[in-house]
């Protein structure tokens, strides 16, 4: 009879830090995007003078402001949680990461909240070519904050550039060869590419969700176009970076790509897995059925290329949950194909000029809506649950980077965690689709509190969300 | 020329903290004030004061915590697992608060209304009652075993800790309510005047009760204090305490709008110096400095380039947003939606 084991505590605090990293990365995953999305629209307001960029800038403004919020309190507890669970790892990896965390703080996070207020509550103050400084700053923070998370995510994965002490401690000794790091640059083209994409499934689906009510709404028509664009020339680029991303996976982490695709035997002609279950114990994939020779094509480029299968890597090194890495990597590879298919699909109804039309294209489009962000998430399962049983690949394991505190402490946490964030996120998310349905209006009002920050005395403009009817108007207008 | 690095990283980040506590102090002290001022429209005036900059106050303190991670490992791989249920309890309050934020402005109903103004209430309280907590506990020492903290996950907890926890809601109390009086007006501000006081006769009490408390917490505190001649160099701390304090009640006396925000402000910084004095070079007390703490040298090294340019260029937007939202807010126009 099995008995009943409680989780160790550090398998307490991997979930924990699974939780708060998959709630964490929604947001990101979404405002990267829409914070370039929106200093497009303003970009393309202040060109054209055009107000229908003005008002889906603003329609998308209050969408960015509440995902933005959630997004800097969720990784708030991101920046304690390698303290306060991961202290051994922390303590070790300090030199190398810490410094990479903290330029991510002081060239990413400080120019996005700084300029954050200006962007929600600062159009009238400064004018509408100092507010569209302010929001290109806040979207280049945010590429920033991708840069530097990314480079020290890589490094635990692809580690060079560093010596190692005798008691475990690591120290730099090239920082070049630790920022640019050998899985970074692949990693940070795939995953700013994946946040692209997912902001505009996002504002697709929006868009077409509008256009399903009104074809007409030319606010609608003008995101919905602008995300099919998106989707048409960015999907298929990412089938791209991705296999490249993929290869150099191969090249670093072959016991990663072996799980990805369930390869147990070293083999030429290698077979791409549709279906299957990994079974570590057997020894093989269950049930699987592949198309032959498709994973060494796109491994090796060859089709006959022979691919490293995981009973050539030692046992105490493969990934601890092997139909999780299979699993998720289906889940992102199948997305992106019918992200391509929605994009191509964009461009030939766009040619028959008949995108804004065609209504099951438009369901397609709503369907596609949380594509995106189930795509990002199973991507980041894959990397790192690939990544086990190392925290730092092939250098420290997950389990002797815990923290010295009692399971219970870490449960009852985790606990506390689960709940509020399901409460707070959960709400804050039902919000956000309760604004995904209001329809873009001619005028779109700014964030509600744009409204009383006005201060006595040196408002002369009228508010962000005042009708703009006749003499005011021009307040708004780019300078000829 | 010999420059120790460790030195000048322990004073930025001393500062990085105290900028923290300043700026997310009165914004948390903002929240803290909501269960004495409940209308609603008051209440939007409340947020509005700091909602254009109440997100840069809270990246210090991811920089305080980045920060640590980034040039003194051991003293965030020790700490954090010491105090890891008020820290854990500080930031889910800081969720809350923060969405809350956003939320409170877009709610439908009056029952979500309340539940969002709870929120940010009771997160901002939290939040303040958490970080004095976490402040009391590493004042009375943290055990550090090897390179990893010894002590239990219940250690924090103490009469005194409770004590510093209740001081630095006074205090922050205290910042919101002169803030208040500097930038909103009419009975608004009226308020906002007699809560500084009842806030500030809170926070003299807080600031003595910890003072005279401190000495029994350990040797070397009294012999920074009372030994002489150090006595003689950290004499003036007090003084000024008792100076500020006399000019504050003077100043909401004479309900002057900006002294006596700053004189709260001075508060902090005595206090915090007052602090520095008795921990000093500590950074884990009783028993990790600075220098047992300090990084790699070239971690040291690679981080400091950078920051001698970019902090003050954080410095100098920070200032132009605060210059931005500068002036009074009062009640706008009543439609929101």
């Amino acid at each position: 009879m099995p008995s009943l084991t409680l989780p160790s505590a550090v398998d307490l605090a991997r979930t924990q830090f699974a939780l708060t990293i998959v709630w964490h990365f929604l947001f990101p995953a979404f405002t990267i995007g829409l914070a370039s999305f929106l200093a497009v629209l303003e970009g393309r307001w202040l060109a054209t003078g055009r107000a229908v960029y003005l008002d889906t800038y603003r329609y998308w403004l209050k969408v960015f402001a509440v995902a933005f919020a959630m997004g800097v309190v969720s990784g708030l507890v991101m920046s304690y949680q390698f303290g306060t669970n991961w202290s051994v790892f922390a303590d070790r990896t300090g030199p190398i990461l810490g410094p990479l965390l903290g330029y991510e703080v002081l060239t990413a996070f400080f120019l996005e909240a700084g300029f954050l207020g200006v962007m929600l509550f600062g159009l009238e103050r400064v004018g509408p070519r100092l507010h569209f400084l302010a929001t290109c700053l806040v979207a280049f923070g945010t590429l920033t904050s991708a840069f530097w998370i990314l480079s020290a995510n890589s490094w635990m994965q692809t580690p060079t550039g560093h010596t190692m002490g005798a008691d475990g401690r690591f120290a730099p000794a090239d920082w070049w060869a630790i920022v640019f790091n050998p899985s970074f640059p692949y990693r940070f083209a795939h995953t700013v590419t994946g946040a692209y994409l997912t902001t505009a499934m996002i504002v697709g689906a929006v868009g077409a969700w509008h256009l399903l009510r009104d074809r007409t709404n030319p606010r609608a028509r003008v995101m919905f176009s602008m995300a099919m664009w998106m989707a048409a020339i960015v999907a298929p680029a990412q089938l791209v970076i991705g296999d490249l991303h993929g290869g150099n996976t191969y090249e670093h982490q072959p016991a990663k790509v072996a799980a990805m695709e369930g390869h147990f035997e070293t083999q030429s002609r290698a077979p791409a897995f549709l279906f299957g279950w990994p079974d570590a114990e057997a020894g093989e994939t269950r049930g699987a059925f592949g198309i032959p020779g498709l994973a060494s094509l796109y491994l090796t480029h060859d089709l006959d290329g022979t691919v490293k299968g995981l009973k050539d890597i030692p046992r105490a090194t493969w990934p601890t949950n092997l139909p999780l890495v299979f699993w998720s990597f289906r889940v992102m590879v199948g997305l992106g194909m019918l992200m391509i298919a929605l994009g191509l699909a964009s461009l030939w109804l766009r040619w028959k000029g008949r995108l804004y039309d065609a209504t099951w294209f438009q369901r397609f489009a709503v369907a596609m809506g949380p594509s995106g962000l189930i795509a990002v998430t199973a991507g980041w399962t894959v990397t790192e649950t690939g990544r086990q049983p190392f925290t730092v690949y092939g250098l420290l394991r997950t389990a002797d980077s815990v923290s010295p505190v009692a399971a219970p402490a870490v449960a009852a946490s985790l606990a506390a965690f689960a709940v509020v964030y399901l409460a707070v996120f959960g709400a804050g998310i039902w919000y956000l689709l309760h604004l995904f349905n209001q329809t873009p209006q001619v005028h779109e009002s700014g964030p509600p509190t744009g409204v009383p920050i006005r201060t006595a005395g040196i408002t002369p403009a009228p508010a962000l969300d005042t009708p703009h009817h006749g003499a005011s108007r021009p307040a708004f207008q780019p300078a000829e | 020329m010999d420059i120790d690095l460790t030195l000048i990283w322990a004073i930025l980040i001393a500062t990085a903290v105290f900028l923290y506590v300043i700026m997310d102090g009165f914004d948390l002290g903002v929240g803290i004030l909501f269960p004495a001022i409940r209308e609603k429209a008051d209440r939007d005036v409340m947020v509005n004061t700091v909602a254009p900059v109440w997100d840069g106050n809270e990246t210090w303190l991811i920089l305080g915590g980045g920060g640590l991670f980034a040039v003194f490992p051991l003293a965030y791989a020790t700490l954090l697992p010491a105090l890891y249920i008020p820290l854990t309890l500080m930031l889910l309050a800081l969720v809350f608060r923060g969405v809350a934020f956003e939320m409170r402005f877009r709610t439908a109903t009056p029952l979500s209304q309340t539940a969002w103004d709870g929120a940010f209430s009771a997160g901002s309280f939290v939040a303040a009652f958490c970080q004095g907590i976490c402040l009391g506990a590493l004042v009375q020492g943290v055990r550090v075993e090897g390179r990893a903290y010894a002590g239990g996950w219940w250690d924090w907890l103490s009469p005194f800790s409770l004590l510093t926890g209740l001081a630095l809601v006074a205090g922050y109390g205290l910042l919101g309510s002169c803030w208040l009086i500097w930038k909103t007006e009419g009975e608004l501000q009226l308020r906002a005047y007699r809560l500084a006081e009842g806030f500030g006769v809170a926070t003299f009490a807080a600031i003595a009760i910890v003072s005279l408390a401190m000495p029994f917490l350990s040797l070397a505190f009294r012999a920074r204090w009372f030994a002489w001649p150090a006595m003689a160099f950290v004499a003036p701390v007090p003084i000024l305490v008792g100076l500020l304090g006399w000019r504050l009640r003077n100043a909401l006396d004479r309900r002057e709008e900006v002294v006596p925000f700053l004189c709260g402000l001075g508060l902090f910084l005595l206090s915090y110096v007052g602090l520095g004095i008795s921990l000093f070079p500590m950074i884990v007390p009783p028993s990790v400095t600075i220098w047992d703490a300090a990084t790699h040298p070239s971690s040291q090294r690679f981080l400091l380039v950078g920051t001698v340019v970019l902090l003050p260029m954080i410095l100098g937007y920070t200032a132009y947003v605060y210059w931005l939202f500068r002036g009074k807010v009062t009640a706008g126009a009543p439609g929101y939606h």
